[in-house]
């Protein structure tokens, strides 16, 4: 093939400037592409426009969300920021966690590719988060996995939800991650858009953070990993036209898919180099290459850097023949990565990557321009300031509306729905609820994942929050949890989203964690609709300011926007992590029951009527609507001072949050996850259906021995947190009875529970 | 103190478990990478589990070919104690130390739960510090955990106790006759589908049921 | 009946880790010049007279493989 008399050089930009160019079908607008010539004083080549088109994508460059975005920062406090060692705008937030440990962790959404290809979409975003974490210095420790799917009954949803479990288990199980948490929800809302949603914990030592930059003239750059091939670069093949004049590569690349293969031996490989090179202190900066590839990775390293960049595209290695320098750019091929070393270092760099099988090329220097040059050949097809390309793209204030239905739903309460009255209806609905698919037990899926390896698993699935030791000898750990009930951002986005932060918190805090920093992953329909930027802004907002009150920062975050099916965008879904330190794992405080018999069972918290959004509503009456649980995230952080204390003080041999299901899906977890009976009673003269299934925020269902009850409940009354006496451990029943509404086997209760996932999709 | 080797491959992922196990005995731990054909005095070898080779073609159908295999393979013919585990087990056979093979679960999905399995031999070079029959609670995690072999084979592996672990409560992959482990003809090699080294300390696992394999081959060791 | 034989292979341009994986360990084990290996499926299907070309293909085209990512060939092999 002989195309490099055609490569589209700057020489030829420069003298044909009238040249039209398909910056349309690369989803630039008239205006963006006019700043592009306004910034280089011609027109780009084809790779720059490759490489700005990409990077000025919604996805790279959060055009509609940085505005609203800012906020985070502007409302971290000084003293919110102490343990964060790098935050908003890196790879992923750091957070110092003690003993010189420090902690990075992120989600990040890879939701259209896991409908379009439901193994390799999840594979590769399992993968991408990985990377993300990896180019801290971390040695990534545990995966969870939020996903969300259409109803569970509908058949394309089986067809989804299969893809993706067992692309998330295949890449996580193959590279030798615990999945320690997550999420499973179903609603009709994400039928043709599922939520694919990964999250990854790294751990290093405070001193081995590694910051994505290229500095130090002279420095070689380095790309590390797999081949780069045709993988992903489906929208930037309009270019190929230009370039292949019709001939069979060109007409065939105009069809290709914009999906990636996962390959996570390579990665495992990738990661195992990575860390050899950290710990031999050779590598100056390191960035991954995830979405839009060696185009992200260049003019970001470059841009963050204190030079310029100089890249020889033509050494990348290749898979596919014929590729044009847009290609290589723009490809997303998996498992690669990109280092700075200095030139000395080069060949112990090169040693170490041969040991590991892993290729290795200089494909580039730092230099002392200010500008980023990639030669094809000897020829210049790209010579832009990097800024402009990664951190200057376009900033959009789109329109902003409430909602027209937003007082039409909120006015809609579930007050007026019919409700179970006798102790047999009362009964029925707990069975029901329990084997209801969002409230099931996730064991299906979860069985799937690998939640052993490396060994420093405490909790895992289905505990409210996962946990994994970092130091083997002093016992320190972190605790992760992911939550957001989108029903209730619907009806509320500012205090939805304060309640998928409350709960979170909440899950880390029952474990025996104390909360330390924050993570999101923003999951909404279109910018281009102002009901749907209200949403956002409204959750963004609500974050923040409860961030603020909690005194815990957001040290990171993705947005996901486009998430919708025609017109009808999903509910908005602002994923919250939040990651926990405890000081010594060995007092993590477990979900189930039974640790210790004639335990007492006390509910914190107060419980009120609260049913708009509940999981009753939406499983017993298909409705939504009225407003969400108030949120008092004061109580919240008392809670968890009450938990952290009680497991510190060794008072509480078993704990549980109470969220979507409410008390009685607490406490049939509880009893079914520590295969151990209880005897519960109910405040006597209050409404049983309220205590059962109301989702009143800031509760939390502890056993405690007897001999610390007194203790522990005078702790609680001292500092102002409501408690009540509702029940028992009782190991010998084998049964759960609420007094005065039913007695449950645990085998009739388990059967409810589990079965319903396996009968689904098996 | 006695040294017991834990090999790595590329993409093996419980060496650090095993390793860890290892330790925990009282035993030193020596790391053997899969290139060097040298296993450096040990006097014992784990072949840990993970996916070698991203158990691509068949799993270990390509590790075994490493040159720190020829080593395990002569050393185990004059006698030295091998256990693999898992991806290790899918190794041994393949490397022919074991008989049988490993192939999908019947579920056909990855199967991650805590298994008890019933210690059918304890007289072999890992399992004498078990009571012949206890049952023991390990992790299982495999999607290719499926015991299979001739039939001639299987009943020679019944006849001769060779059959060393059985899965109880429920066959979670579809295993000829609930075998989840199996030994040579001299019980000096022994390789099992669970992970009993992530059994060796109830914090971070079901049970700390999984290091007697590890006690039985230092006994072994001693005594020999 | 007839006996229908289904190839279904990664298409050219998508990554084949499992392939690689073969191509790479063939020179460690001492065989030389082979180029590259790509891994793919192969279906034998008992199919009866009545069942046409069109319908073959759909079963291809929607369950045996996924066109996104794999190309397929249907190939009737003996009647």
């Amino acid at each position: 093939m002989t195309t490099t008399e055609l490569i589209d050089t700057v020489g030829h930009a420069e003298s044909t400037p009238e040249q039209a160019q398909p910056y349309r079908e690369l989803g630039l607008k008239d205006d963006e592409y006019q700043r592009i010539r306004d910034i280089l004083g011609r027109r780009p080549t084809a790779a720059e426009l490759a490489m700005y088109s990409v990077m000025w994508s919604e996805h790279c460059s959060y055009k509609s969300s940085k505005v609203h975005l800012r906020y985070f920062g502007e409302s971290t406090t000084e003293e919110m920021r102490a343990k964060m060692l790098a935050g908003i705008g890196e790879n992923a937030g750091v957070v110092d966690i003690g003993d010189g440990w420090a902690v990075t962790f992120k989600v990040e959404s890879h939701n259209h590719p896991s409908y379009i290809e439901p193994y390799q979409g999840a594979a590769t975003g399992v993968g991408g988060i990985v990377r993300d974490i990896m180019a801290m210095g971390a040695r990534p420790v545990a995966v969870l996995d939020p996903l969300r799917f259409g109803p569970a009954d509908a058949p394309d949803t089986r067809r989804v939800l299969h893809g993706v479990v067992a692309g998330v288990g295949g890449y996580g199980n193959c590279l030798g991650l615990p999945n320690i948490g997550g999420e499973l929800v179903f609603d009709p809302s994400y039928a043709g858009n599922p939520l694919l949603n990964a999250a990854c914990i790294g751990a290093m030592r405070v001193e081995d953070l590694h910051l994505a930059h290229a500095s130090g003239t002279g420095n070689k750059v380095i790309l590390f990993g797999a081949r780069t091939g045709l993988d992903g670069i489906g929208g930037v093949s309009v270019l190929a036209s230009d370039t292949f004049s019709g001939d069979e590569s060109g007409s065939g690349r105009k069809k290709l898919p914009s999906v990636q293969v996962g390959d996570p031996f390579t990665e495992k490989v990738l990661i195992e180099c990575c860390l050899e090179l950290y710990r031999e202190g050779i590598v100056v900066g390191i960035q991954d290459l995830g979405g839009a590839g060696l185009s992200c990775a260049t003019s970001e390293l470059a841009s963050a850097g204190d030079g310029g960049m100089h890249v020889w595209l033509d050494r990348v290695p290749l898979r596919a023949t014929g590729m044009s320098p847009a290609e290589v750019l723009s490809s997303e091929s998996q498992e690669r990565m990109m280092a700075v070393v200095t030139p000395a270092n080069v060949d112990a760099f090169m040693r170490i990557c041969a040991k590991w099988d892993v290729i290795a090329t200089e494909i580039g220097e730092v230099t002392d321009g200010d500008r980023l040059v990639i030669t094809w050949h000897d020829q210049v097809v790209v010579d832009v300031p990097p800024r402009t390309v990664a951190h200057e793209g376009p900033v959009y204030h789109r329109p902003i509306e409430r909602p027209a239905d937003q007082d039409a739903l909120r006015a809609n309460g579930p007050e007026s729905l019919a409700r179970p009255s006798t102790p047999d209806e009362l009964r029925e609905l707990v069975l029901r609820m329990v084997s209801s698919p969002n409230l099931a037990s996730k064991r299906w899926v979860t069985e799937q994942y690998d939640r052993y390896v490396r060994g420093n698993s405490v909790l895992a699935q289905p505990a409210d929050s996962g946990m994994i030791r970092i130091d083997e000898r002093t016992g320190r750990g972190v605790a992760m949890s992911t939550d957001c009930n989108g029903r209730f951002c619907r009806l509320d986005p500012y205090t939805g989203a304060q309640l998928a932060l409350a709960e979170a918190y909440r899950n880390v805090a029952t474990t025996g964690a104390t909360p330390l920093a924050v993570t999101n992953c923003m999951n909404f329909g279109s910018p281009e609709d102002p009901a749907v930027m209200w949403q956002f802004e409204q959750a963004v907002k609500g974050l923040a300011d409860g961030c603020r009150e909690l005194g815990i920062p957001v040290t990171g975050g993705n947005v996901s926007f486009y998430n919708q099916t025609g017109s009808t965008a999903i509910l908005p879904t602002p994923v919250v992590g939040v990651l926990g330190v405890i000081d010594d794992v060995t007092r993590r405080i477990p979900t189930g029951i039974g640790a210790e018999a004639g335990d007492t069972l006390l509910l914190l918290g107060d419980t009120h009527e609260e049913f708009g959004g509940s999981e009753w509503a939406h499983v017993v009456h298909g409705h939504l609507g009225g407003l969400p649980p108030k949120v008092d995230l004061d109580r919240e952080r008392l809670l968890a001072e009450v938990l952290v204390a009680g497991s510190r003080d060794g008072m509480i041999s078993a704990a549980h949050d109470l969220s979507d299901g409410g008390l009685a899906q607490a406490v049939v977890e509880s009893c079914l996850i520590g295969e151990t009976g209880a005897r519960v009673f109910l405040p006597e003269g209050s409404d049983p259906f309220v205590q059962l299934f109301s989702e009143s925020a800031g509760r939390v269902l502890v056993a405690v021995p007897r001999s610390e009850e007194l203790r522990f409940t005078e702790m609680c009354t001292a500092r102002g947190l409501p408690w009540a006496r509702i029940g028992v451990v009782d190991p010998e029943a084998g049964s759960l009875e609420i007094q005065d509404v039913a007695t449950f086997g645990l085998d009739e209760l388990r059967e409810a529970w589990e079965g319903t996932l396996p009968a689904l999709f098996d | 103190m006695s040294k017991i080797g834990v090999i790595t491959f590329p993409g093996t992922l419980d060496d650090v478990d095993a390793a860890r196990a290892v330790t925990y005995a009282g035993a030193e731990a020596v790391s053997l990478w899969h290139a060097d054909a040298d296993l450096r005095g040990v006097e014992a070898v784990v072949v840990p589990g993970g996916f070698s080779y991203g158990d691509y073609l068949r799993c270990g159908a390509i590790a075994r070919f490493a040159p720190v295999m020829t080593e395990v393979v002569a050393a185990a013919a004059k006698g030295m104690p091998v256990l693999g585990i898992c991806n290790g087990f899918q190794i041994l056979c393949e490397a022919g130390l074991l008989p049988g093979v490993l192939i999908r679960n019947q579920g056909l999905h990855f199967v991650c739960r805590d298994q008890w399995l019933r210690v059918e031999n304890a007289s072999s070079a890992w399992t004498s510090r078990y009571e012949q029959g206890a049952e023991i609670l390990v992790p299982l995690k495999s999607g290719e955990g499926c015991y299979v072999a001739e039939k001639s084979t299987v009943d020679e592996l019944e006849g001769e106790g060779r059959v060393v672990f059985r899965y109880v409560g429920g066959n979670p992959n579809g295993s000829t006759n609930d075998i989840a482990g199996v030994s040579s003809a001299n019980g000096r090699v022994v390789g099992l589908m669970p992970h009993p080294e992530h059994a060796i300390d109830a914090l971070t696992g079901p049970s700390d049921d999984g290091l007697g394999l590890i006690l039985s081959v230092l006994d072994s060791l001693v005594a020999a | 009946m007839a006996r229908v034989v289904v190839d279904v292979m990664p298409k050219p341009e998508i990554l084949d880790p499992q392939g690689q994986a073969v191509a790479n360990a063939l020179p460690r084990l001492g065989f030389s010049g082979i180029g590259s290996v790509r891994q793919g499926k192969h279906f034998e299907l008992e199919v009866d007279d009545s069942v046409d070309d069109a319908t073959l293909a759909k079963i291809a085209e929607t369950f045996l493989a996924n066109p996104v990512v794999e190309d397929w060939v249907v190939r009737r092999v003996e009647s």
